[in-house]
């Protein structure tokens, strides 16, 4: 399942719904994204999501499935939240099903490490001095190109 | 050809529209011939597509590289590295 919304999400009701009746899973690994108060400057008051409709599911399905042929996954779920948002709040969900928890460890975060540099999203914070977008990290690149390697 | 142009956050903001619609020179065929049009609009296009930001490209809601050929009614959009997660 992949979802992008403005609405917050259930993690507990989400990981429960995915083990229901599924008794092949003996691994669950799930990344809750937070938005957090301090960036690079001032302590941020809000963060602003913004995406690209059209693309953002089809990428995040495409990440999802180079995720499944790579690793032995039974399930994954991908929930992206877009608009205004408070510190505290939750960003995105990961959550992956296997029946060993090395395939669910290692695609939950090529999922993220993906997402993170692929998938069309783009933060603007707010402070007291004002608003700005947030800048891409090549750290997030790095991330992403050992997958490559 | 023709071809419709989408602009994303802080390159969205600097152009101050999200879309439009293009009707290229013959010898603009690729992302980067594309970008190189775009910068002799003027000042604030050139800040942007003249090399020192980088833009990064998506043909038809897939990542492209600059070298990435445009074909007439493709759906191009041009924002700066994503920073989602």
């Amino acid at each position: 399942m992949i979802r992008v919304q403005t609405d917050d999400f259930d993690v507990a009701q989400i990981l429960a719904g995915m083990r229901q009746n599924n008794p092949k899973i003996g691994a669950m690994v799930c990344f809750v994204g937070l938005v957090r108060d301090m960036n690079d400057s001032a302590e941020v008051t809000s963060l602003t999501l913004e995406h690209y409709p059209e693309m953002t599911e089809k990428s995040l399905h495409g990440i999802v499935s180079q995720a499944k042929q790579r690793w032995d996954i039974l399930d994954a779920v991908v929930i992206h939240r877009v608009g205004t948002l408070q510190p505290t709040d939750q960003i995105v969900l990961v959550a992956i099903t296997s029946a060993h928890r090395q395939a669910a460890f290692s695609a939950c975060e090529f999922v993220m490490d993906y997402l993170k540099t692929q998938a069309p999203f783009w933060k603007k914070e707010t402070n007291s001095q004002g608003a700005r977008w947030v800048e891409a990290k090549a750290s997030d690149d790095e991330a992403q190109v050992r997958w490559t390697q | 050809m023709q071809i419709k142009v989408l602009y994303f956050a802080r390159i969205k903001e600097a152009v101050n529209y999200s879309s439009e619609d293009v009707v290229l020179p013959e010898e603009v065929e690729t992302i980067t011939a594309l970008k190189y049009w775009l910068s002799k609009r003027g000042e604030v296009w050139a800040n942007l597509f003249n090399g020192q930001l980088v833009v990064r490209a998506a043909i038809n809601h897939n990542l492209v590289d600059d070298l990435a050929a445009i074909e007439d009614g493709d759906e191009v959009a041009f924002f700066p590295p994503v920073t989602g997660g």
